[in-house]
């Protein structure tokens, strides 16, 4: 009901922006198109109609085989009730963008969630999704000299590194519930 | 009450005459902190850059535990990956075990059985007071007392023994499964989990007497690291971080999942000094704020588990699952308010029984973002108080 609210204000003020909204789901979203995404950040954060001022989570989804990555921005805007109260929460939103596997690059909202640096930085790493902009892009979890984004769905397992040789890549197995 | 604020070494270089003391001028030193470090809670490396004994920054390093746990849960099945998730934030593991299934359970529509859900609220919370306990004393240790993590330890080998009855497994317990826990309670259970309580909750308050008024431990938290709560928000912080500068929120009264929300308890946050026996130098958002919290908030869950012990009904435990689970091609992202802050699990399936994408969104990932920005102009001795505080365990920032 509220991403609904929150797609109605998107669409009225940023035409053309939101192009398509699965609010009934399990993971209630909004897919936007890259290209105003900053605009739509700042507009999500700051905005007093959305408010969004807590980004819970950057994921990043690979569509292989589509040439595409999706990234998910889970936002939660949090307000304070009366004192001794606790917070409420007003509204939780999935916001989805889709970028092209090569080269595909975001605009950073590290300066309008300082929480997305990190989360950023680990998209970067691991995806392979470039993010225009943010302070620090490096990688964050696999060593600086690593070949290759591992999440990806085409990810070749390297067979050595610095000189020490890596075994064989993992089957996959189907499994039964005990 | 002021937050404490270092000057520059060089701006006291001046003797009697007002000449500047060249000689004595420091220089800028990159100074390497881990990943093999006593006080960094794990394999942190923290890159320094001092002036003397003032660090003007420090930068983490973290991927020294990176276990790629994410990929693996592309390629296994979800109760395959119960044991991953074990070890990511391995002191808190039954909690971790509690968020995935439930994540895996509302993404497949499977119900548990009340006296179930009673269960893995009861191993939750105990699991909850066991790692405040290890935070506590490693805490402690930290700053250099050695009595409290042995204190802690012990009030812990309790819980590891109750841990122990039910799933045989003192760490990772792999106990909560989707579908509910794997076995039921066993015999004399709930008759010695009553006599912990009994037992621990005036230890409680001996605890606060050993440690937390303390003048020196007050010395060295109170003031250090603060965090106001609009930039707690706004780095992503959650659990005892974000409550300690006074941002009443906790998922389990704020939004509540499973059977929380028949439950009576307070949400513990950090208050100014000088009211309430708080230490007078305390400021709201410091690391003694964040230390107290969780103090506070295991005689929170110590309530939770009387009330747990009181409402717990008969039953089967487990749901039914069919052998092998298909995910169906829709995708759920939980979260549960575990001892560090908020775990998320997006899973995503594809109509068949391994999923897509499993998205970990670690707690202490997301709070060790803010120490860059906290760890400036302080002392190299504040690093291990604002570090220890923040209590991060590196299972779940690497994964």
């Amino acid at each position: 009901m509220v991403a609904a609210k929150i797609a109605g204000v998107l669409r009225a003020q940023f035409p053309g922006l939101v192009l398509a909204s699965d609010i009934d789901g399990l993971h209630p979203s909004l897919t936007l198109s890259p290209e105003n995404w900053k605009e739509a950040a700042a507009f999500l954060r700051h905005d007093p109609r959305a408010g969004f001022n807590f980004l819970r989570c950057i994921s990043s989804l690979d569509l292989y085989p589509e040439p595409f990555i999706e990234l998910v921005y889970d936002l939660m805007a949090l307000e304070p009730a009366g004192p001794g109260e606790p917070w409420r929460c007003a509204a939780t939103v999935a916001i989805r963008l889709r970028v092209p596997r090569d080269g595909g690059s975001v605009p950073s909202v590290a300066d309008i969630w300082p929480a997305a640096e990190w989360h950023e930085r680990e998209a970067f790493d691991l995806m392979g999704v470039k993010f225009e902009g943010h302070p620090d892009h490096r990688r964050i979890l696999c060593p600086d000299d690593w070949i290759g984004h591992p999440l990806r769905k085409d990810y070749q397992y390297p067979t050595e590194y610095d000189g020490i040789p890596a075994g064989p890549a993992p089957k996959t197995s189907v499994p039964e519930t005990p | 009450m002021q937050e404490r604020v270092y000057h520059s070494y060089p701006d006291l270089l001046l003797d009697a005459e007002g000449e500047d003391l060249a000689d004595l001028r420091t220089e800028e030193m990159l100074i390497n902190m881990g990943p093999q470090h006593p006080s960094t809670h794990g394999v942190l490396r923290l890159v320094l850059r001092t002036d003397g004994e003032l660090v003007l920054e420090a930068v983490p390093h973290i991927g020294y535990l990176h276990r790629c746990a994410e990929k693996i849960g592309e390629n296994l099945a979800p109760y395959q990956f119960i044991p991953i998730t074990d070890r990511l934030d391995y002191l808190a593991a039954m909690n971790n075990n509690y968020a995935f299934s439930m994540a895996v359970e509302q993404l497949c529509g499977i119900e548990v059985p009340e006296r179930g859900r009673y269960v893995r609220v009861i191993m939750s919370e105990l699991n909850r007071i066991a790692s405040h306990l290890v935070s506590f004393g490693s805490y402690a240790l930290d700053l250099g007392a050695f009595t409290p993590f042995l204190y802690g330890f012990r009030e812990r080998e309790y819980i590891l023994d109750l841990f122990e009855s039910a799933c045989g497994a003192r760490l990772t317990y792999s106990y909560i499964t989707i579908g509910g826990p794997a076995l039921d309670l066993p015999e004399g259970f709930l008759e010695n989990l009553q006599q912990f309580l009994d037992y621990f909750e005036p230890k409680i308050d001996e605890y606060n007497q050993l440690l937390s008024y303390n003048h020196i431990f007050v010395r060295r938290t109170a003031g250090v690291g603060v965090i106001s709560p609009e930039d707690a928000i706004a780095w992503g912080l959650t659990g005892p971080c974000l409550r300690g500068s006074g941002v009443r929120w906790d998922l389990r009264k704020c939004m509540p999942y499973d059977i929380y929300d028949r439950f009576e308890f307070e949400i513990p946050v950090g208050v100014p000094g000088g009211s309430d026996g708080i230490p007078r130098a305390v400021v709201v958002g410091d690391s003694w704020c964040r230390y107290f919290v969780r103090i506070a908030e295991m005689k929170q869950s110590a309530r939770i588990l009387r009330q747990c012990l009181e409402q717990i009904p008969d039953g089967p435990v487990r749901a039914k699952v069919p052998r092998v689970l298909k995910l169906p091609s829709k995708e759920v992202y939980f979260e549960a308010e575990n001892p560090r802050g908020q775990l998320g699990f997006l899973v995503v399936g594809d109509g068949s029984p391994i999923p897509r994408r499993v998205k970990i969104r670690g707690p202490s990932f997301c709070n060790l973002s803010i120490a860059s920005q906290i760890c400036r102009n302080v002392l190299v001795a504040d690093i291990a108080a604002i570090i220890g505080s923040i209590d991060v365990v590196m299972g779940e920032v690497d994964r």
